[in-house]
């Protein structure tokens, strides 16, 4: 055995038994550093006769490629074994719970998601949002929507009176119901309208289902040919696409509104079996909303032409309908403002009702 | 309203069920309330002999009896006195649920006797309050028969919800002329026998009103009947008007009563023999009082119609009659009254003297006009069947109102109005059927409207008529024709900036709530409302009854609550009007919100700390963002309203004068005006005033974007400047060092403190600066920061930190 194959014996020994990069870059100086032995073996070669020189040239460039691999293996092997052992120094409690980020902790009122999911199935249908004043005075609260002074009408309706005001004494209220708008939208600008509007509404009452602020939408169409088929097939494609249920049945009941001729209450059938109600199902009935086609007087009052115009309105109850949809029992609970009523009942931010994706999750 | 099944039968001749009455009932728009079928209820309970009755063999009180209920035997120990061999009673099997008690009766073993069943009293069947002994039945009452037949209780009740304008429906009359129009049968004849007088009246009656109020009363009917003879009604009558929950009284006042719910026709009987001289209809004078059948005196005014003899009022005009002219048993002679008094003026003195009756109820909604001679008849020929006597000649004040109405209805507005068609002799027998009296004219018909319905207007009202009784089923759900095929959006800008703006505050952690409109008094005032066009003048409670001046006070008490539930830490807003006037333009649309406590639960992880006045501003920001507001050029200033701290508080403004925001940690006396623990911060954004936007419908291009290749660099500046100097206007002053190249600044830190002079601060600024043309040199980049300096100092006296 020559000298140097000795030596690269060693050495492969050598890189076998590094057992860290310090180590290994230790054996290779041995062989490579400047004072290394193969890089002092080279540099005799110009020392040696050409023939010699050719043939030992060769035999040290073998050794040197065949050490350089070994160490670059061993290196790539320790390398590998240097980030396992960092990779098991760094280890994290994945378990440790994290705190909810705003835009899960922040709600949105159910009556704010209910309006929203309204709005979407109405605007798909051709509506648009009008809205009034919540404090309203006698005429458009009640005179132009047919309801003179005395009518037991009024006594229907538990009205908050303001003082009076003016001059002439003009009677303020709370507005009763959203049905003033339909005289102010009127009263605005020329037909046809197709409008629906969301809105507080106030009136001298307090149990489980009423509270003396509330919200209601009123609904109103006006142009020349729009009667009361038209309302059952928009109040059915509503109901169809608010509570999500192709099931639902409507039935319309006659009634009396001072402010639609013909006037109709109309039921949803639902189910209440084992005290859970769930609508669209079963065979029982469930009032949701007042109707009528615009009383010819109304129109007058507004000063459009009966013989000309004519449509329908409707008026329903924003917090029964999430009542309803959402199953939440007591109407006082949603003015009360309870954290933890809201974080339960009410909406992430994200939840955006849109048709696309279908008004609720 | 409530009548019964048999009731009803009496005026309208049908075999329909009872289901089926109901659900036609219903489907006219006379919605059934409730339907109480007593011979259901009553069903387990039969009629039963006491064969023998021993004494127990343990208790002194207890009798051991032997039932028969004519098929079985039972054996029952029953506690009552009365109970003895060869009664007859009622039978309670074991399984049944007594109604008075509500208890389930199981078989039982009393003192070590058994006992199945139960012999039962008045009280436990829930018919009185008798509770002395068991029922004890006349003898030839038959064995088994149900209870229900033998105490004429067999007989179901119907309560309907009547609308305010069919006062025609509150006599039962009415309700079966609506049935039969819709198909349910046959309306029997009204056969009204006219009695002659015999004699002459010896009390006239006549109508005194001024000029303007003649229609208060304008007919009055009376007339005299002698020697009747008072008493209980007889049975039938007494268990109708049991039925429908009315006392029976004596058979005269029995008589007005059944009256006012056959026909709707409200009667009143005067003790002729108390009445003194003749009787007048007029409008009370101020100081007259009258004692009432109700037990209550009630001061007059000249408002009220009274009906009075010549020692005053003796009766209420269509409400109640008076006490002291009131029949008795003893009563002889009678005067009865029939009148139509004025609807308007009805319900006026009801509200005014606080009166509920079943007369007012019907004149405040119409009572037939052309009926009150009617009403006389129908009454004379009842009270003489009844009460015996002999009655005198009708006297008559005054003429019918006038009624007559002729409504032209063309038969294909039935289509245009409701959807469905129905041929014209289908349209005239509906309202034929109902009492119009229809004649064709031309392609229209002509239709003359009952006396018994002034609800009636126009031609709407006939078609509602129409379609009522055939049946809202029949109307087809059509869709709305579409305006287009992709609608058009359907929010208002200022509807968009509400919704968004309750997106973004959600987002950023805050719960949306609702609360009430209007707040107590003191609390309004508290945040500069309260004034008096905005009190209600009559709140559900005194700590509603101001219209909120803000939304913050709702907020705070909000607070408050969920503080005394257990939540420290609060964050809500809510988005709503709030109120300055009553004026169309007091109504402002506010995004409020407030926080307290910590930023979150103390978390391994996520420090929290106390919330600050950054935080409020950051959340009207945040709400101004999403409203579409540009918040870079927005200035803050001081400014905020009095319920905020004066020092930790701003204001957003657009321009030096539009306040489109106010923010900061809320002033010490709103939390006690609120008596809520703080510190609380919070912010009202003023979303009306937002402005405009100004792009043109449609354009919604984006501004061109211009990247530069160029590096750019970013230099830290730490200067002192004195404590009072605003941020705002060192980094202005900087911005403006030198506009072409400064894209952006900001603050990385404030410092008071150790190695700062007192009465001075350290503000620490990064400076973005972005080349246009060519990479910046080292010299360059120097100058700049010169021209900084400079321009920190000239601002606000900035010195470079050492």
């Amino acid at each position: 055995m020559t000298e140097i194959a000795r030596l690269a014996a060693e050495t492969e020994g050598a890189i076998a038994a590094a057992q860290n990069l310090d180590a290994l870059e230790e054996a290779r100086l041995a062989v490579l550093g400047k004072k290394g032995w193969l890089s002092a073996a080279l540099k005799e070669l110009g020392a040696l006769a050409p023939d010699d020189r050719k043939a030992r040239a060769q035999t040290l460039n073998e050794v040197k490629n065949s050490l350089t691999a070994a160490i670059e293996s061993r290196k790539a092997t320790l390398g590998d074994a240097a980030i396992d052992a960092r990779l098991k120094a760094e280890t994290l409690d994945m378990t440790l719970p994290l705190g909810d980020s705003a835009e899960q902790t922040g709600r949105i009122h159910p009556v704010s998601q209910v309006i929203d999911e309204i709005t979407e199935i109405f605007a798909a249908m051709g509506f648009s949002i009008a809205e009034g004043p919540d404090i309203e005075d006698d005429f458009h609260n009640f005179t132009a929507l047919n309801i003179p002074p005395e009518h037991p009408a009024r006594q229907m309706q538990d009205t908050f009176y303001l003082p009076k005001r003016g001059a002439d004494g003009e009677q303020v209220v709370l507005r009763t119901h959203t049905s003033p708008v339909q005289v102010r939208t009127m009263r605005g600008g020329p037909p046809p309208y197709r409008i629906i509007v969301p809105g507080r509404t106030y009136r001298s009452d307090y149990d489980m289902t009423h509270t003396p602020m509330f919200h209601q939408v009123e609904g109103l169409v006006i142009d020349r040919a729009t009667h009361m088929g038209h309302l059952k097939g928009v109040l059915t494609e509503f109901c169809k696409a608010f509570f999500e249920t192709d099931q639902v049945k409507m039935r319309f009941r006659p009634s009396y509104f001072p402010f639609t001729e013909p006037s109709a209450e109309v039921d949803i059938n639902c189910s209440r079996e084992g005290g859970v109600l769930r609508v669209g199902e079963g065979s029982d009935w469930l009032e949701i909303l007042g109707s009528g086609m615009v009383n010819p007087k109304v129109l007058e009052y507004c000063g459009l032409d009966p013989a000309e115009w004519q449509g329908f309105a409707f008026g329903m109850g924003i917090d029964r309908i999430a009542m309803l949809k959402y199953g939440i029992p007591d109407l006082r609970s949603f003015f009360d403002a309870d954290l933890r009523w809201l974080k339960h009942y009410g909406f992430v931010p994200l939840d955006i009702p849109t048709l696309g994706q279908g008004v609720a999750r | 309203m409530k009548f019964t099944l048999s009731w009803l039968k009496s005026h309208l001749d049908t075999n329909a069920s009872l289901d089926e009455i109901a659900a036609k009932l219903t489907a006219i728009g006379l919605e059934v309330e409730g339907i109480e079928d007593r011979a259901a209820l009553f069903a387990p309970f039969i009629v039963a002999e006491v064969r023998k009755a021993e004494q127990h063999p343990n208790a002194d009180k207890l009798r051991v009896c032997e039932v028969f209920t004519g098929a079985e035997t039972f054996q029952v120990v029953c506690g009552a006195p009365n109970a003895r061999a060869g009664m007859k009673g009622i039978f309670a099997p074991v399984g049944s649920t007594v109604p008075g008690t509500q208890l389930l009766l199981k078989a039982a073993n009393i003192r070590g006797v058994a006992s199945n069943g139960m012999l039962c009293s008045e009280r436990e069947m829930g018919l009185t309050d008798e509770h002395t002994g068991i029922i004890d039945l006349p003898l030839d009452t038959p064995l088994g028969a149900p209870m229900a037949k033998v105490f004429g209780l067999d007989d179901p009740v119907i309560e309907i919800k009547l609308t305010p304008n069919r006062g025609d429906c509150l006599g039962v009359r009415g309700i079966a002329r609506d049935l039969a129009a819709a198909g349910l049968g046959t309306l029997r004849p009204l056969e009204i026998a006219i009695v002659p007088g015999a004699y002459a009246s010896p009390i006239t009656v006549s109508l005194d009103f001024p000029a303007g109020a003649e229609r208060a009363c304008p007919i009055f009917v009376g007339r005299h009947i002698r020697k009747v003879k008072n008493g209980p009604s007889p049975a039938w009558l007494q268990q109708r008007l049991k039925a429908i929950g009315l006392r029976p009284i004596s058979a005269l006042v029995d008589i007005t009563n059944f009256f006012t719910y056959d026909l709707g026709r409200p009667l009143h009987v005067f003790d002729a023999a108390k009445v003194k001289g003749n009787i007048q209809a007029r409008l009370a004078k101020a100081g007259e009082k009258l004692l009432a059948l109700d037990g209550k005196e009630y001061a007059l005014d000249d408002s009220i119609t009274v009906i009075a003899d010549e020692a005053g009022p003796e009766g209420l005009g269509g409400v109640m009659g008076g006490e002291h002219t009131g029949c008795s048993f003893e009563t002889t002679e009678v005067f009865v009254e029939s009148a139509w008094f004025d609807p308007l003026r009805t319900a006026a003195t009801g509200r005014k003297l606080g009166i509920h009756s079943d007369a007012r109820h019907r004149f405040e909604r119409t009572v037939d006009p052309a009926f009150v001679k009617s009403g006389i008849d129908v009454a004379t020929a009842m009270i003489l069947d009844l009460c015996g006597g002999e009655p005198g000649e009708t006297v008559i004040a005054g003429k019918e109102p006038d009624w007559k109405k002729t409504v032209t209805l063309r038969p294909t507005r039935l289509l245009g109005l409701v959807g469905f068609d129905l041929p014209v002799a289908e349209q005239t027998r509906i309202l034929t059927a109902l009492g119009f009296k229809v004649t064709t004219a031309g392609d229209a018909l002509s239709v003359e409207v009952p006396s018994w319905r002034p609800d009636i207007d126009g031609e709407a009202d006939l078609v509602e008529e129409i379609a009522r009784l055939h049946g809202f089923d029949a109307i087809p759900a059509e869709p709305l024709p579409p305006l287009r095929a992709v609608p058009a959006p359907a929010l208002t800008a200022a509807q968009r900036r509400v919704r968004m703006a309750k997106r973004a505050l959600a987002a950023r952690g805050l719960t949306e709530a609702i609360t009430y409109s209007f707040i107590r008094k003191a609390e309004a005032e508290a945040f500069g409302g309260g004034q008096e066009e905005l009190l209600l003048v009559n709140p559900i409670s005194a700590d509603m009854d101001a219209m909120r001046p803000s939304i913050l006070p709702g907020l705070m008490a909000a607070t408050k609550r969920n503080m005394d539930r257990g939540s420290m830490d609060v964050a809500l807003f809510e988005v709503g009007p709030q109120y300055a006037s009553v004026a169309m333009d007091g109504q402002a649309m506010v995004a409020t919100g407030l926080r307290r406590g910590a930023t979150g639960a103390r978390h391994w992880r996520d420090k929290s700390r106390a919330v600050d006045a950054y935080d409020a501003k950051a959340d009207a920001l945040a709400a101004l963002s999403a409203a579409g507001v540009d918040v870079g050029p927005l200035m803050v200033m001081d400014g905020a309203p009095g319920w905020y701290h004066p020092g930790r508080s701003g204001t957003l403004r657009l321009g030096p004068k539009t306040i489109l925001a106010a923010f900061g940690e809320l002033h010490p006396r709103a939390l006690q005006a609120m008596d809520v623990k703080g510190p609380l911060v919070g912010f009202e954004v003023y979303l009306d005033r937002i402005p405009a936007s100004r792009a043109k419908p449609g354009v919604r291009t984006k501004p061109a974007l211009r990247l530069s290749e160029l590096q750019a660099v970013e230099r830290d500046f730490a200067f002192i400047v004195d404590a009072g100097v605003a941020a705002e206007t060192l980094l202005k002053a900087v911005r403006g060092a030198d506009k072409a190249l400064i894209a952006r600044t900001s603050v990385f830190d404030v410092f008071a403190g150790p190695g700062i002079p007192e009465g001075r601060k350290s503000l620490a600024i990064t400076v973005r600066l972005e080349p246009s043309q060519q990479t910046l040199t080292d010299a360059e980049i120097e100058a700049v920061a010169k021209k900084i300096v400079a321009a920190a100092e000239k601002a606000c006296g900035a010195t470079l930190r050492a």
